[in-house]
């Protein structure tokens, strides 16, 4: 393992190479911008390349392999404080770095198809680079401050992929949603990374991990909730998750890679990395657990309303990240990471699928004002859509794959991971504070039930039943001529994520399922690789405990599929919804609102914060700092422009000014 | 000590030089007065070489003597490129760079 | 035969002046200014190439004491010779635009460089009067080098007299010391035990003789006239070569000659250090030509360059040495740009208002001021931040808390000239008259070199700053 370890490095620089490639030919070359196929094919490999190093070294990498850790130089150094450019590899951050490129690469030749006609085809790409240089950044960083200047990296990529059609105003205001929200979580993850500094001195994973003991049970549980709410921002939970459905304006790739698969595991990876730390308060991890489950629960409730299929998806990513805050909640950091792993299959395939679906309905709009006819609809609203199975048979059936795997059932990817959450989480039960987690583990039942039923939702709504377009605006009679499936560099990629959506799971099949009718197992692979590197709370339940949780969830998930399919199978979309809204009155109301966050944010904290700084500090700034700073500098001004008339231009008046110098210097020297 | 009679005399012209440079205007004389400073020194020098019966100083002499010539020929063709320029070498009227 | 040998030790001096030699009897006999330009580049990039192998090896004295060699004067040499190079490479296109390209610039430069290779190399009074006045003179030349200018000439002229009055300030203190020591060399002055009236003058004349040189208020008042007078190329090559080369001999004259007297410099130095950067940076303030501002910026960066002088030790030398090697990469980038945009409108186009919307018809070259003056200004993750916090820090190791508030005072004043040039050039309208040429490969290349470095050495710093602290005891 040592003797590759010089391999590490490439991870990184490639993709920034790709980056400086396309972002600077780009920028000088007209010519080049118009030459796509090389752009997406550099891009693209800037990605791949560093994929296949990684699986070469997991090949090489055993489930107990140390962790290594080469530097590249040392970045900073002040004082007793120093910190490298330096990465560390281990089964961790391999399995990180696996999912960031491996999906990342299958998005980015996607996009090739799907970006194919936009002017800033070359910034797009070398955006998408940078984002991939920076979140390996933060999951191969040895130190917290490298780690962080990813952190700040993906968020600052992310806003530009959000605002990347900038010259819509709602999208640019997305974007900056989406970084103040993050800005919030970045200033109290930055408040952590100086109370361990303060406490280790060091801010090294290798010395915080082995030094957890210096921490006194008070600072653990306020570093770590300092770190939760930093993960808060950029994982998209409560208090903060409000941003990710908007961030649903950037391009369809973007949110299917930063806003599904890799930037918004990020919380997600770095609890995990911090397990032993987080592991020493037990307040701390039900905390976690908490903010999870409420997370899980409450975006299923908001997902069930919406119409918009990237909002759906949205809501439910938000939903499932919420699942993985409760498996690290209860001390699963496994069944976090494995969740995480699955999901980023299974959801960019739905984003993905969404996106083709969106480019056939954009097509359709194209079309029909190339017509003539004026035709204005929301390309992202399903109730324009149905019956799409049809003319987009790929995007269904790969559509339809990802969305059994997430509803969770058996045997695609999505069950195994979701119920190794289900059952930890009642395995807590049998621990500290068991009374909350039975409660949290109830709530996730329901989450599944619903993550089943609007998933469904979703699915059945856009491609069963007929095509309603035609039959809302009149003058789109017989648009559905124009329905087309996507070329095969999208469908491709699909396929090749619904593929994972199916055997995904094998990776994760508990030991008991096995060991039931063998006596012993070990398949469960997952744990096998990431045991090593995270400190996971033990299993207390029997075998039989386990076969009960794994039927109730499996008749959870069926369940919420038949009554999907009653609902919503033929055109019954709103007619259903309707029916729903009524029996739920009020509930549904605030559901569909969004639990009126956007609101209250903006009428509790924004509002009040503007007014003050209008009323209280911009008079503060206007008249005393600035006043004052105004003062200084006129009052040098005027020195300046005073003393410059010294310099007459005359040689004696120079020569006079080295006289006075002279008589100075001597007079020191001479007469001390 | 005879030392100090040359010493207080080189100083002397020393201080001449520089009043001259300070007062005269004549760009030719500011420069023959920087030029008697330079030999002033050369006169300290030759006195400490003297007293302390080492070639050095002298050594240091040749080269000024030698600097002081290269500086002559350089700056009597900077003074003509001026009077080309201006039509005067009286330096209170070179001003264009000020300020 | 030692001293034939011992050749070696002084070998890029000698390839430059044989050049210098070399290119005058080509200018006359072949008249071909591109040959000579050629051969100046050839034999200068040699000369930069044995300077920087030179830092690695080993380092002693030579020719009996006269001179020293290795470690710190090789990188002085090094510091020289970049500014040569990149004043040769930049002077062709800039002097071939404004029409007054001459072969004789390229042997004036050649043998100032010989100077100021001698000069950092000097152990001894009379090889640092030769290397000062060799630079000097050469330099009273280049800055009246386009003689039909009326500025220009006006520049030379006090350039030059205010340089012989200093000169005999700086003859009269070495002149002085050697009467109260009995010796020429450095280390011996350093032995003296009995320090009468006349060593003090002695070293009062001298530290104004290299005040003048550095350009220390209130020695200061002929930089600004003489760097808007002179050709923008000189200008870089005096702001940078020169003053790099007068700082290392007055490192080497205050830590070989004149240890037992840092606390008595050490006062003067913090009183002219603080002048230095107050009035410098005030005054740059005011300027409302680039070159102006620039000549009061070099100043107020002598200010604090001053400040680790000030400090005194191993280590504030080698933040000094860094923080030269910083500016005149800064130095030469920011003058060469200004260089570039005079070629438009010819020698006047260098107002503050003449910049407005140039930074978007050039962009490289827009881009690549914008590093060189947030460098100067001292913004990570550029050298010249690297640069300034060496220096902090290391006076306040010794104490220096005073000196450096006003340093960090003064560098945040600073910003408002720096960025003013980069309002002018991204935030006002352009004048639609104004089309700039592209410019050549080889003077954007050299200038995107010079902001690679400057990036680079802003953010890993790690080896230069080992291989200056390598160099033990500033004396060699």
């Amino acid at each position: 393992m040592d003797t590759y370890v010089h391999l590490v490095p490439w991870i990184v620089i490639i993709p920034l190479v790709g980056f400086l490639f396309n972002g600077l030919f780009g920028l000088f070359s007209e010519s080049f911008q118009t030459r796509k196929t090389l752009i997406g094919s550099i891009a693209t490999l800037a990605v791949f390349i560093p994929f296949l190093i990684a699986a070469y070294l997991f090949i090489l990498m055993q489930g107990d392999s140390e962790s290594v850790s080469v530097s590249l130089f040392t970045w900073i150094e002040v004082g007793d404080f120093s910190t490298d450019i330096g990465y560390r590899l281990d089964q961790l951050s391999l399995l990180m770095v696996l999912v960031v490129t491996g999906v990342g690469a299958l998005i980015h030749f996607y996009s090739i198809g799907y970006m194919a006609d936009d002017e800033g085809f070359w910034k797009f790409f070398s955006f998408l680079n940078l984002f991939i240089f920076t979140m390996l950044n933060l999951v191969l960083a040895d130190n917290m401050l490298l780690l962080f200047l990813g952190w700040e990296g993906v968020g600052l990529c992310s806003y530009l992929l959000i605002g990347f059609w900038y010259t819509d105003m709602a999208k640019s205001d997305a974007a900056k949603k989406a970084f103040l929200y993050n800005r919030v979580g970045d200033f109290a993850f930055l408040i952590a990374l100086f109370m361990i500094f303060q406490v280790i001195g060091s801010l090294r994973f290798e010395d915080i991990l082995n030094g957890t003991n210096l921490f006194t049970g008070e600072q653990v549980f306020i570093i770590g909730l300092l770190i939760l709410i930093g993960a808060t921002g950029k994982s998209a939970q409560i208090p903060l998750f409000v941003w990710l459905p908007d961030a649903m304006a950037g391009p369809t790739p973007v949110s299917a890679l930063i806003h599904a698969a890799t930037m918004v595991t990020s919380g997600i990876y770095v609890i995990s990395r911090l397990s032993p730390l987080f592991m020493l308060s037990a307040e701390l991890m039900l905390f976690v657990a908490v903010i999870g489950a409420f997370t899980a629960v409450i975006a299923a409730t908001i997902a069930l309303t919406k119409y918009d299929i990237k909002a759906v998806l949205a809501y439910s990513t938000v939903s499932q990240l919420g699942f993985m805050f409760l498996a690290l909640g209860t001390g699963a950091y496994v069944a976090a990471m494995f969740h995480l792993v699955t999901h980023a299959f299974f959801k960019a395939c739905l984003f993905l699928g969404s996106g083709s679906v969106i480019h056939a309905m954009h097509h359709v709009e194209n079309k029909l004002h190339n017509e003539g006819k004026k035709v204005h609809f929301d390309p992202q609203d399903m109730r324009f859509m149905g019956g799409l199975k049809n003319y987009l048979p790929h995007t269904y059936k790969t559509f339809m794959i990802a969305t059994i795997a997430i509803a969770g059932i058996p045997p695609l990817a999505g069950f195994f991971s979701k119920d190794e959450i289900l059952v930890m989480t009642f395995n807590a039960g049998m621990g500290a504070y068991g009374e909350v987690y039975i409660g949290l583990w109830a709530l996730a039942l329901v989450t599944a039930f619903m993550t089943a039923f609007y998933m469904f939702r979703l699915t059945l709504g856009t491609f069963h039943g007929t095509f309603r377009l035609p039959g809302k605006i009149k003058e789109a009679k017989d648009a559905e001529k124009y329905l087309h499936e996507s070329p095969f560099t999208m469908t491709s990629v699909l396929w090749v994520l619904a593929g994972l959506s199916i055997v995904g799971g094998f990776i994760g099949i508990p030991n008991f399922v096995v060991s039931t009718f063998t006596g012993t197992a070990d398949v469960n692979l997952i744990s096998n690789w990431l045991d090593h590197v995270t400190l996971n709370a033990d299993l207390i339940i029997g075998k039989e405990v386990e076969w009960l949780l794994l039927f109730g969830s499996v008749v959870i998930a069926l369940l919420g599929v038949f009554t999907a399919f009653r609902m919503y199978d033929y055109n019954q979309l709103e007619a259903s919804d309707a029916g729903i809204s009524e029996k739920l009155g009020a509930i549904y109301q605030v559901w569909s609102d969004k639990y009126k966050l956007d609101e209250i944010y903006e009428g509790g904290i924004v509002h009040p914060t503007i007014r003050f700084s209008d009323r209280v500090l911009a008079v503060f700034d206007i008249r005393f700092i600035d006043g004052f700073v105004n003062a200084v500098a006129s009052i040098v001004r005027f020195i300046g422009g005073v003393m410059r008339y010294f310099q007459t231009g005359l040689v004696q008046t120079y020569a006079y000014g080295i006289v006075l110098g002279v008589i100075v210097i001597v007079a020191m020297l001479l007469f001390r | 000590m005879e030392l100090d009679w040359y010493l207080s005399l080189s100083a002397v012209l020393f201080t001449i030089g520089v009043i001259g440079v300070l007062t005269r205007k004549n760009a030719i004389v500011v420069f023959m007065c920087a030029e008697l400073m330079l030999n002033s020194v050369n006169l300290t020098l030759v006195s400490f070489s003297a007293q302390h019966g080492d070639v050095h100083g002298q050594i240091l002499v040749f080269f000024s003597l030698c600097v002081a010539a290269a500086e002559a020929a350089v700056g009597l063709a900077i003074i003509i490129a001026i009077f080309r320029n201006h039509l005067t070498v009286d330096i209170s009227q070179i001003n264009l760079l000020r300020w | 035969m030692e001293s034939v040998n011992e050749l070696v030790t002084i070998l890029p001096a000698i390839i430059i002046g044989f050049a210098g030699l070399l290119v005058m009897m080509l200018d006359a006999y072949i008249e071909n200014v591109r040959l000579v330009f050629r051969t100046t580049t050839l034999f200068t990039l040699g000369a930069l190439g044995i300077a920087i192998n030179d830092m690695f090896g080993h380092s002693g004295e030579a020719f009996y004491g006269l001179i020293t060699y290795g470690g710190t004067a090789a990188f002085g040499a090094v510091l020289v010779l970049i500014g040569t190079l990149v004043t040769v490479i930049l002077s062709r296109d800039y002097l071939e635009k404004t029409g007054s390209h001459i072969a004789e610039v390229y042997s004036m430069i050649l043998f100032g460089t010989f100077g100021m290779l001698i000069l950092v190399s000097a152990n001894n009074l009379v090889t640092l009067f030769l290397g000062i006045e060799t630079m000097s003179i050469c330099l009273y030349v280049l800055a009246g080098l386009v003689k039909n200018e009326k500025k220009g000439v006006e520049a030379a002229l006090k350039y030059f007299l205010l340089g012989a009055f200093s000169t005999g300030f700086l003859l009269y203190g070495m002149a002085l010391l050697y009467g109260a020591s009995g010796s020429t060399f450095l280390t011996d002055i350093a032995t003296l035990d009995d320090k009468g009236m006349i060593y003090w003058a002695g070293v009062a004349l001298l530290l104004v003789g290299f005040f003048f040189k550095i350009s220390a208020v209130p020695f200061h008042m002929w930089t600004p006239d003489v760097y808007q007078g002179a050709p923008t190329t000189i200008t870089a090559y005096m702001a940078t070569a020169s003053k790099s080369a007068a700082f290392v001999a007055f490192i080497f004259v205050l830590s070989r000659a004149l240890p037992e007297a840092r606390a008595e410099w050490g006062d003067v130095i913090w009183l002219f250090s603080i002048l230095t950067m107050v009035i410098g940076n005030v005054l740059a303030l005011v300027q409302d030509n680039v070159k102006r501002m620039l000549a009061y910026s070099s100043i107020a960066h002598a200010g604090y360059i001053l400040i680790g002088l000030a400090a005194g030790t191993d280590a504030a030398y080698s933040a000094v040495l860094f923080y030269l090697f910083a500016y005149t990469l800064m130095n030469l980038g920011a003058f060469g740009i200004v260089a570039y945009y005079e070629w438009h409108k010819g020698l006047d186009f260098t107002e503050v208002k003449n910049y407005a919307g140039l930074g978007f018809k050039q962009p490289v070259m827009g881009v690549l001021m914008s590093i060189f003056l947030f460098s100067m200004v001292g913004i990570p993750p550029f050298a010249g931040f690297i640069g300034k916090y060496r220096v902090f820090a290391a006076a306040v190791d010794e104490g220096l808390i005073s000196l450096v508030v006003v340093g960090v005072l003064a560098s945040a004043a600073s910003v408002y000239y720096y960025l003013r040039v980069l309002i002018n050039l991204y935030m006002h309208e352009s004048d639609p008259g104004i089309t700039l040429i592209r410019p050549g490969v080889l003077y954007s290349a050299t200038l995107i070199i010079l902001a690679a470095l400057t990036i680079y050495f802003g953010v890993k710093p790690g080896d230069l700053t080992n291989l200056l602290g390598s160099f033990k005891g500033i004396s060699y």
